[in-house]
């Protein structure tokens, strides 16, 4: 019984929790972001391989791997425009304007990869952003060895939580983005402009997403190889459900799943197969939708296109 | 009135034409960028997938899968249902079928086959029902459903392949089915086989269902208005669950082929994303089984040329990816014009 | 008291109706104006241009003196007016305060003040007398305070004329006595206030002025103190011109359906249906006679099965079908024409063929084998019933939503009648329907009643209530406020009754000088 607690309570566990949650963390805050806004965002998938591909083809290039976090955010919100367009301006369903982003971005990042590179499925090494250590904090027993030394990018996702929960519930933009997601109408008879709301708050949910992407090219990995997301896109996705369309709350089912991912490993050796932590988090997900774990309800307005008049 | 409603049908089947050229289009963009001819590449994406006897077979092939992925959304999308997860179904069909078709070694072809193919249908029929269950009963939007169905059928067939079902070998897939479930390859040495007649025969069962059946009225009565279909004393939950049963199974028969057909063996994660393309497929092909099968068959040319065009040219085949993606983004949009055409003529 | 607003030979053009035909409408400051019809008067069409919903094809509108231009909600808010709808603007999860106010919220820098909003909340709350707890989330309230938090949005802005549509459609009786205190002490502070009804009791007991708007047209504007009910019901109401439908007389025999002290709630929860007792006779036309919004709709779909109920008990022909699924009423001899047949109705892909058959598709012969249709027999079931009912034009395999409403209607009417229940119900039967259309279908109405068919019918329109019904219910407040034979019945009573009067003091006789 030891034995089974020191396997699944140490700091090397928890340490790669928190590595393991950091992509979804911030992909998952884009989808929240998104959604709250009233559209449907289940391209986090293609918008987090987005912003992998070009972190690591900015670092490849210019040898700058922090450039390359710009360019993965840049990336991420061109391409949240273009789900933005579709969805809002030509109203097309935002479910299949989701998938399509997918398969063009599945497509798009090996097209690139094989006509730079001419590699089969995986980039040339590239710089990454190297792992900082946090003076007082990584002194501290036990927790200090989970959180004192970390990728710079770890640091920021937890940061980044609190920044999209204050600016979610303390800001009037956020205000504003609620109501917009829930009552359109009813903003749109206060002056408040929905579909500028909306653009932004997609365009922003790229951003994020391709933020999480690039943890994983050029700070977790230092290459991109074809599909690395690996369906975080919709683990992501599944935390948004999960922690209720909240910061706060998405964070604590992140850090679940990926405790669940780092634990993958160290269960199989008591026979626990490691696909069955990894269909965790959607069963989960599907037990929350179901009303088992509280309610989960989404904002009202999600899915449907503004209409004015 | 007449003439409007008229240039309304010739809409219909011109805008997925419209939308593949201009895919096609923003394609040739991509091609100029690797530095090759658009027309060049074209021509062997188009010649290479149809050009001969051989070709036309691989194409077909590559297209059989689509076809039944095609039909499982198209079929729940006539219900008013969003199946996005037929790639799930199919795995789960495709699982079923494979332990069928290895576990009996002593059954009679007669008996096999069918046998295999309905453990298909079913496995599928039942990953189906499951979200329409939930939608029926307890009101929860499918798509999110579908999607984590998807992942857990991704895993728990890999996990079955891998583990319990392990076919011995190092590599992650079970033992092959018997040669008695097995479908007979139509055009060797393609690998197009007789999967394709059961694409045909679920198309025409498919558009029978829906159009020729009680069944099929109350379906699409539901997917046009679930209000009218309640009042008319339709009873909504039950089409709702039966639609997306029906749509699992088609989906099903996508990843029977693949099994009994092509690969003959459950491999972990065979589907390069079948499901979705299925989505593409039922979009261009306006939901109608035979623009599903049109569809499909594009799709299987485009799969097919873009092997050829990758090795005589520098077009990275991936372009088809891309290609296809364009696809669905110009005919989502498509339904805008149709709609803004719509209200007019209701005003 | 000077003129705060001036609306002048306001004219509005609606694809198929004239809502305003060159009103006239003023309000004077620190006045309660009552502004009354039926519905499809005109009233809420007149304010909503006000209001920079609409854009009105003729006329002008004058704020404090000045002519203006109000072609946005902004527009109207910067002049001051401010406009409590029917069905409220408020988004549920966030609070009273920040939904007061979202679009102007007060910041500091870019985060929300929101300790100042809740302060400004209840400086407001107090000045006007609205109380209400500026921290609670609008999910949490009853419906008379989420209306309150509509008003303090509006004074808000500065609202200095308010105008409120129907605002006691969704409040019980104590709320509704709330909100008249309200709207005095708005008074008394120098709102102008302009108040939408079609309820009598209302106008007299909280107006200052009132002015009847009828088919479009303005009738009349008075003081209250100078009219009274029968006054307003004879301006709201006029004189009806009735389609003279031939019939014989009845000859009615039991109770096909009769209703037990039946209540039904809306989708809200509220009570909608009263525990209302009613029975209708095979062989009669029982007409229900009512402005929209007093349980009607609720009524009958819960009879219908389309809706659940709240209590009491639905009798059809002697058998409980209380609750019942729609499939099983329909085989005990049921036939329904809803009053919306664009949602309930029809499905308006479908061609007019497949629209026949809604409700009796599996049935034979229609179906062979329970399973295959019988599209030769769904052609000829068609055809029957397009030559029948003559709709037009007469191609069975167009969609349904090609055709005119009054043709559409019949699709309905057709598929519904044809069937000969036993209890038919017509929901607005001619609503949105021409009038050819409307003379065809009151006829087959009278033929079905002759067939020995109980017929409910539920309708707006007084006149088409008066031409075909046996017996006339007026429902008012979710209750049958009385039951007349036809004989009894005059539209002036009829629309007495209908706006909330009660029969004890309706005076026949001399009407405002006209022998009755």
């Amino acid at each position: 019984m030891g034995d089974i607690l020191a396997l699944l309570f140490n700091t090397a566990v928890f340490g790669a929790a928190l590595r393991m949650a950091t992509p979804l963390i911030f992909a998952a805050l884009g989808g929240i972001f998104s959604e709250r806004s009233g559209v449907v965002n289940i391209a986090l998938e293609g918008m987090m391989l987005m912003g992998a591909f070009t972190a690591m083809f900015v670092s490849h290039q210019t040898g700058m791997p922090w450039l390359g976090v710009l360019g993965a955010i840049l990336a991420g919100l061109l391409v949240g425009l273009l789900h933005a367009v579709f969805c809002i301006h030509y109203r097309a369903n935002q479910v299949v304007v989701g998938t399509a982003i997918n398969i063009f971005a599945g497509g798009l990042t090996v097209f690139l990869l094989r006509y730079y590179f001419g590699a089969a499925g995986t980039s040339p090494s590239v710089a990454t952003i190297p792992d900082i250590t946090i003076p007082l904090i990584s002194q501290i027993p036990w927790i200090g060895r989970i959180i004192g030394r970390q990728n710079p990018l770890v640091y920021l996702a937890l940061i980044a939580v609190v920044v999209a929960h204050i600016v979610i519930y303390r800001t009037s933009w956020g205000l504003r983005l609620r109501a917009v997601g829930e009552h359109p109408r009813a903003a749109d008879t206060v002056g408040v402009n929905v579909f500028r709301m909306r653009y932004l708050a997609v365009a922003l949910s790229g951003a994020l997403a391709g933020l999480g992407g690039t943890y994983l090219s050029i700070a977790h990995l230092s290459r991109f190889s074809e599909g690395m997301t690996a369906g975080r896109g919709f683990i992501a996705l599944a935390a948004v459900i999960f922690g209720k369309w909240t910061p706060y709350g998405a964070l604590g089912a992140c850090l679940f799943f990926g405790y669940a991912d780092a634990l993958q490993m160290r269960l199989q050796d008591i026979g626990i197969p490691t696909q069955f932590m990894n269909m965790l988090p959607y069963v989960l997900t599907m037990v929350a939708l179901a009303g088992f774990i509280g309610k989960s309800v989404g904002p009202k307005a999600s899915g449907q296109p503004y209409i004015k008049g | 009135m007449q003439s409007r409603l008229k240039t309304i049908r010739w809409q219909g089947i011109a805008t997925p034409l419209v939308a593949v050229f201009l895919a096609l289009l923003v394609g040739a963009g991509f091609i100029l960028f690797v530095g090759e001819n658009p027309l060049t590449a074209y021509r062997i994406l188009f010649m290479e997938s149809l050009g001969s006897v051989r070709n036309i077979a691989t194409t077909l092939q590559r297209a059989t899968p689509l076809m039944f992925a095609g039909l499982a959304v198209a079929f729940a999308y006539r219900a008013g249902l969003f199946n996005i997860g037929a790639e799930g179904q199919l795995y789960m069909g495709a699982f079923a079928a494979a332990w069928v078709g290895f576990t009996f070694t002593a059954l009679p072809r007669l008996i096999h086959l069918p046998l295999a193919i309905l453990a298909g249908m079913i496995g599928g029929a039942l990953w189906g029902a499951i979200p329409g269950f939930l939608k029926a009963k307890l009101g929860i939007h499918e798509v999110i459903n579908t999607i984590m169905l998807n992942f857990i059928a991704l895993y728990l067939t890999d996990w079955l392949a891998t583990g319990p079902f392990h076919g011995g070998s190092w590599v992650p897939e079970t033992a092959r089915v018997s040669a008695s479930a097995a479908l007979a390859r139509l055009y060797p040495p393609t690998r197009l086989s007789s999967g394709i007649y059961l694409a045909l025969l679920a198309a025409l069962i498919a558009y029978l269902i829906l159009w020729k059946t009680k069944q099929g009225y109350e379906l699409r009565a539901v997917g046009l208005n679930p209000q009218a279909a309640e009042y008319g004393g339709i009873n909504v939950a039950k089409n709702t669950i039966i639609a997306m049963a029906i749509s699992g199974a088609l989906a099903g028969l996508a990843g029977t082929e693949q099994i009994l057909g092509l690969h003959q063996r459950f491999i972990v994660r065979f589907s390069a994303d079948l499901g979705f393309m299925g989505v593409a497929v039922a979009l261009l092909g306006k939901n109608h089984p035979v623009g599903v099968l049109l569809a499909a068959i594009l799709f299987g040319a485009l799969q097919t040329g873009s092997a050829a065009m990758d090795r005589l040219t520098s077009v990275p085949r991936e372009l088809i990816t891309i290609i296809q993606a364009l696809i669905i983004f110009f005919v989502a949009a498509d339904y805008l014009i149709r709609r803004i055409l719509r209200m007019k003529e209701e005003a | 008291m000077d003129t705060v607003l001036e609306m002048r030979s306001i004219t509005k053009q609606f694809p198929r109706v004239l809502a305003n035909d060159q009103v006239d409408f003023d309000l004077r400051h620190g006045e309660i104006h009552a502004l009354v019809g039926e519905n499809g008067s005109g009233k809420s069409t007149l304010m909503n241009i006000l209001y920079g919903l609409y854009q009105s094809d003729g006329g002008e509108i004058i704020v404090r003196g000045q002519k203006v231009d109000i072609n946005e909600p902004r527009v109207a808010i910067d002049l001051k007016i401010g406009m409590v709808f029917q069905h409220f603007m408020l988004v549920e999860p966030l609070t009273v305060a920040e939904n007061i106010v979202l679009g102007s919220e007060l910041r500091k820098g870019p985060f929300l003040d929101t300790k100042r909003a809740i302060q400004e909340v209840e400086e407001l709350s107090q000045k006007y007398g609205l109380r209400i707890d500026p921290k609670a989330k609008i999910a949490d309230l009853s419906v008379g305070l989420q209306q309150r938090v509509e008003i303090l949005k509006a004074l808000y802005r500065g609202a200095e004329i308010l105008i409120l549509d129907e605002p006691t459609a969704v409040l019980t009786p104590q709320e509704v006595e709330d909100l008249f205190k309200v709207l005095r002490a708005l008074r008394a502070q120098g709102t102008s206030i302009v108040f939408i009804t079609h309820k009598i009791k209302e106008v007299l007991s909280l107006s200052d002025r009132v002015s009847v708007l009828r088919r479009g047209k303005k009738i009349g504007t008075k003081a209250t103190s100078e009219t009274n009910e029968q006054d307003l019901a004879e301006m709201m109401v006029g004189r009806v011109v009735l389609f003279n439908v031939e019939k014989k007389p009845a000859e009615p025999g039991e109770d096909v359906l009769y209703l037990d002290r039946l209540s039904v709630k809306d989708q809200f929860g509220q009570v909608k249906v009263k525990e209302v007792e009613l029975g209708v006779r095979s062989g009669e036309v029982l007409g229900i006679a009512g402005v929209e919004g007093n349980g009607q709709s609720e009524l009958v779909e819960a009879i219908a099965g389309l809706r659940k109920t709240a209590g009491g008990r639905v009798f059809l022909n002697g058998q409980d079908i209380t609750d019942w699924s729609p499939l099983k009423i329909k085989e005990a001899g049921f036939g329904y024409v809803p009053e919306d047949r664009h949602r309930r109705g029809l499905v308006l892909d479908y061609s007019v063929a497949d629209n026949l058959i809604l409700g009796f598709h599996g049935k034979k012969p229609h179906v062979r084998g329970g399973v295959w249709r019988d599209d030769k027999a769904i052609e000829e079931n068609a055809e029957k019933l397009i030559e029948e009912y003559d709709i037009r034009p007469p191609v069975a395999s167009q969609p349904a939503r090609s055709l005119s409403g009054g043709n559409q209607q019949k699709i309905v009417v057709g598929r519904e009648f044809t069937q000969d229940p036993s209890l038919l119900i017509c929901a607005q039967p001619t609503r949105g329907v021409d009038v050819g259309a409307i003379e065809f279908i009151h006829k087959q109405v009278i033929a079905q009643r002759d067939r020995g068919a109980a017929v409910l019918l539920v309708s707006a329109e007084l006149d088409e209530i008066l031409s075909l019904s046996d017996r006339i219910a007026v429902m008012y407040n979710g209750q049958i406020v009385s039951v007349m034979s036809r004989e009894e019945v005059t539209e002036h009573k009829l629309g007495f009754l209908m706006l909330g009067g009660r029969l004890e003091d309706y005076r026949a006789g001399e009407v405002n000088g006209h022998a009755e």
